[in-house]
């Protein structure tokens, strides 16, 4: 028996082997099915969730390992500040096929957690390793920055 | 062969106008109808479709590039607890392929595998470890035959041809067109540039692996969902290869993660998701390793060209020879097209009199090649494009100049006969110039810095329908709703270049809806009429041109008892942003759901089907439709590359791309065509190749060099260059209020135009993708030294 600690809720998950990546039993034994996979290699970001708030693969996080750390995945965003993002995600047009984006997302909502006016330089770090084949990093660029300046300008 | 043809004008001048004297929702910066399902995570893939007691299959594939299968055992898999299904090729004999006229495909392999990776078996089990094992369980033998690697070898021997019975050994397609007299052009040419270029060989790669999910339902239907952009084509090959009668079969295409070409053949696993469905009586899915889609590929491909241009003193071009030979991998997918757009498609936007073209498409023992975004003419494009750099060169003139002097015109035929309506290259050149600087650029930046520009056009749709037949390309039905809410039924395939959206906006405009009074149901054989899916940038001129005709079949509706109720002549009521209103007096006005219902009790239940099909095209000889279209786009690109002599490395810093999509229904979409396609694009130029070993004497012949996106860089937000796009409408006649395609033309120039950028920066021509720089270091070695190489004349 697991414990997974999911977008403040408990799990309690049967006969799942420990060494099981948590996207899997994120997208197969509990329906959240916004983290996606691409690559099950730590290569894409497209599995990107958050670990104690840190942003982290899925793909590569066996779900023996997690303990007592919480996960929150895309369908958790909660915050003021993962809003502004999304609305901005919308606004900017960021998504194309969109398959990238929960992923593209979940590590800008880290980004601007810890940096909440990030320069370009710091964005591309932050987000450089989260792939999009359609090609939409000028507006993902773009729409944290949108982000950043709803959110800081909500908490003045 | 047809002789030299005239140019002659056409004389169409305006496209169709808003149908409200001006635009409500068309050309707004409207959002996209699934931007918040993609940005919650709430949007539905094939890979998150779950059913009860589902099943998950895998393949076993081959490990040999080319060899017969002696036996196949499957018995020791079968017992394994767990196992539901083992089928092999024996279980789907019937050959396939997107094009009819070359099936060569089968589900699973009848008697021979063509590449490493070839599908061999399947198994459905109840999870992916248990198919797995199974996998391991199934003994084959196989007897080695020779692989062919180079496509050089698969025009000379054919002995074992790949394909047996082949007539043409292991050629997949030739084709020899001469329009004019080249040679005697060529000839009296003041000057002509000569020089072999090489295109390498690139993959799709989208970030979603191909998923499929098979269900036999109790009522004798067999469901697929899969992650295809050509839903009718799917379905049409299910009938074939699993003898079902097609209306027993249901294709529905959830949220598509990205094709780009790359998922437009039937494939393998959605065979085999149905029979092991049908046989077991359980759900199946099966989702590819990324590992996996490398292998089922269907990539650009690698092309060797040779190009003879030449152009008189002034630098007017007199003739375009070229001499193509494409490596097609193991089957022919849609090759018989990719031959003739090698060809076809290079007529435009500069006016040559003279063109031959000789293109021959061979077998390889590799994954198979198909269509990859700019599908067959992205490659000599390239080569085109740098021939005309050069000559501009020869005659002293700037190639903006030059092609501004070689500029076809609208409303003219091309020399192979093909008909282009609008054509706003100019217009796009003299936006790249002021846009990029260039003036102050082109030869005046520091040694290591240039810039570089291209010129190319492409379809939007093509009249060659993929199986030749009568009907619609397009059909759409929409439906009116007492909630007032208009319904929209249509067979396209939304991949993520946004054609639900834009469905929903001409539906919008036509009834005066604002966008949430308009939902749309896409790519779903049973509740959607027919359309030929998303290839050949066709959507939005076509499927468009559909939802505009079924949708003022219903405004006449509306119109008309709204004038009654109002009391004014049906022509004088406008109806726009949820209204329906008297022109003359806007207080006369009642809200369209009140407006639907006057006209249902008028005309009872209110819907219209409407469809589209592409007016006569193409030249009068055999292939002469293959490459005919509508309407044509047309885009410059301008790029500025720095070129590191320490290194070799290339650096794209920026990308002015000016693009004629005729009228941008959705602009924000079109810009994000514009920067998708030419992000592809340049990451063609140097960070891309799929290659496999092909030394066949290597112990891992045929095997990929690079099947995952570790090794297959594709890039990131940091390699990507600073793209700004430019919109240009040339407003056509035969588009959707003028409307072209915009989702691949934008791709084509970027490769050029950073190769004309490097000589610009460096004085070397680089002729031979991928530009890696060893490659780049070799040529800027050999310019410094005086040696004339391969890479520099
Ligand atoms: S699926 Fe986890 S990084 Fe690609
Ligand atoms: S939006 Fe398609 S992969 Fe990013």
């Amino acid at each position: 028996m697991v414990t997974l600690r999911i977008n403040g809720r408990e799990h309690q998950l049967d006969g799942l082997d420990p060494e099981m990546p948590l996207l899997w039993a994120l997208r197969d034994h509990l329906g959240l099915t916004g983290t996606r996979f691409g690559c099950g290699k730590g290569q894409c970001g497209a599995c990107t969730i958050h670990v104690d708030g840190k942003a982290t693969r899925a793909c590569m996080y066996p779900i023996g390992s997690l303990g007592e750390r919480t996960v929150t995945t895309i369908e958790g965003l909660a915050s003021q500040a993962d809003q502004a993002l999304q609305d901005a995600w919308v606004e900017h047009q960021v998504p194309q096929c969109g398959y990238c984006q929960a992923g593209q997302i979940m590590t800008a909502a880290e980004l601007l957690a810890n940096n909440p006016t990030p320069d370009d330089e710091a964005i591309d770090t932050a987000m450089s390793g989260n792939l999009c084949r359609c090609g939409t990093y000028q507006r993902i660029r773009a729409a944290i920055k949108t982000a950043a300046i709803k959110t800081a300008g909500a908490k003045r | 062969m047809a002789g030299g043809i005239e140019r002659k004008s056409i004389n169409r001048t305006h496209g169709p106008d808003a149908p409200h004297g001006e635009f409500h929702r068309v050309g707004k910066r409207a959002r996209k109808v699934d931007g918040i399902g993609k940005a919650t995570g709430q949007a539905v893939y094939a890979d998150d479709i779950q059913l009860p007691g589902m099943l998950h299959a895998k393949t076993l594939r081959s490990p040999h590039p080319h060899a017969r299968i002696v036996s196949i055992d499957t018995s020791k898999a079968e017992a394994l607890p767990g196992v539901h299904g083992v089928i092999t090729g024996a279980d789907m004999p019937t050959k396939y392929g997107v094009i009819p006229w070359t099936p060569d495909e089968n589900a699973l392999a009848v008697d021979r595998v063509r590449f490493v990776g070839d599908e061999v078996a399947a198994v459905a089990a109840v999870d992916e470890d248990t198919a797995n094992a199974a996998l391991r369980l199934i003994e084959v033998e196989y007897e080695v035959l020779h692989p062919y690697l180079d496509p050089k070898e698969s025009l000379e021997r054919h002995d074992p041809a790949i394909h047996e019975g082949n007539k043409k050994g292991n050629i997949s397609k030739h084709v020899e067109l001469e329009f004019g007299d080249v040679a005697a052009a060529l000839a009296s040419s003041a000057h002509v540039i000569e020089d072999d270029y090489a295109f390498h060989g690139t993959a799709h790669a989208p970030i979603e692996p191909h998923c499929a999910v098979a269900q036999a339902g109790h009522d004798g239907v067999l469901t697929l969902w899969s992650s295809t952009q050509i839903p009718h084509y799917v379905h049409r090959a299910l009938a074939k290869v699993l003898d079902i009668e097609a209306h027993r079969i249901r294709v529905i295409q959830p949220h598509l993660g990205g094709a780009f070409g790359g998922k437009s053949d039937p494939f393998y696993f959605e065979f085999c998701a149905c029979l092991l469905a049908m046989r077991t009586g359980r759900p199946v899915k099966f989702l590819l390793t990324r590992e996996e889609t490398f292998y089922t590929h269907r990539g650009r491909h690698p092309m060797d060209m040779h190009f003879k241009t030449g152009c008189d003193a002034d630098g007017k071009i007199t003739a375009v020879d070229s001499k193509i030979l494409i490596d097609g991998g193991s089957y022919s997918s849609f090759g018989l097209v990719t031959t003739y757009y090698a060809g076809q498609l290079l007529c435009g936007p500069c006016h040559f009199p003279t063109y031959r073209f000789d293109s021959t498409r061979v077998f390889t023992n590799k994954p198979p090649c198909g269509p990859k975004r700019g599908h067959g003419s992205v490659q000599p494009r390239f080569a085109l494009e740098i021939q005309l750099d050069r000559l501009a060169t020869k005659v002293g003139l700037d190639p903006i100049e030059f092609r501004r002097r070689n500029f076809q015109g609208s409303n003219v035929e091309t020399v192979n006969g093909q008909t282009v309506t609008s054509n706003g290259f100019v217009e796009c050149l003299d936006t790249i110039e002021t846009a990029s600087g260039w003036k102050d650029k082109r030869g005046k930046l520091p040694r290591g810095r240039g810039i570089g520009m291209a010129g190319s056009m492409y379809i939007s749709g093509t009249n060659y329908a993929v199986y030749p037949n009568d009907m619609p390309q397009a059909g759409i039905v929409v439906k009116l709703d007492r909630s007032g809410l208009a319904m929209v039924y249509t067979g396209t395939s939304d991949i993520g270049q946004g054609s639900s959206s834009v469905m929903a906006t001409i539906v919008a405009e036509e009834l005066g809806l604002r966008m949430d009074q308009v939902r749309v149901v896409a790519a779903d054989t049973d509740l959607t009429p027919v359309d030929l899916g998303a290839y050949s940038s066709r959507i939005t001129l076509m499927a468009g041109n559909a939802a505009v005709d079924a949708s003022r079949k219903l405004r006449k509706q509306v119109q008309e008892a709204v004038g009654e109720h109002l009391d004014v002549p049906a022509g004088r009521v406008i109806l726009a942003d949820g209204w329906a209103f008297d022109a003359q007096d806007g207080d006369k006005r009642i809200p369209s759901r009140e407006a639907f219902e006057l006209a249902e009790s008028k005309f009872e239940t209110l819907a219209a089907a409407g469809s589209y099909n592409t007016p006569e095209r193409g030249g009068d000889y055999r292939g002469g439709t293959i490459g005919a279209s509508p309407a044509y786009s047309f885009t410059a690109h301008a790029a500025e590359v720095e070129v590191d002599f320490e290194t070799g490395e290339i650096h794209v810093e920026k990308v002015w791309i000016a693009h004629d999509c005729g009228r941008a229904i959705s602009p924000v979409q079109v810009e994000g065509q514009i920067e998708g396609s030419t992000y592809m694009g340049v990451a063609e130029v140097a960070l891309e190749d799929h290659a496999v070993f092909d030394d066949p004497a290597h112990p891992e012949a045929g095997l990929h060099m690079r099947p995952s996106l570790l090794e297959y860089t594709i890039p990131t937000s940091v390699d990507t260059p600073e793209l700004e796009a430019h919109i240009i409408e040339s407003i056509d006649p035969e588009g959707p209020y003028g409307a072209k395609e915009a989702g691949e033309g934008p791709l084509h120039g970027s490769l050029p135009a950073v190769a004309n950028a490097i000589y610009d920066a460096t004085g070397v021509w680089m002729t031979k993708l991928p530009f890696t720089p060893g490659k780049v270091l070799a040529a800027l070695r050999a310019h410094e030294s005086g040696t004339p190489t391969g890479e520099e004349a």
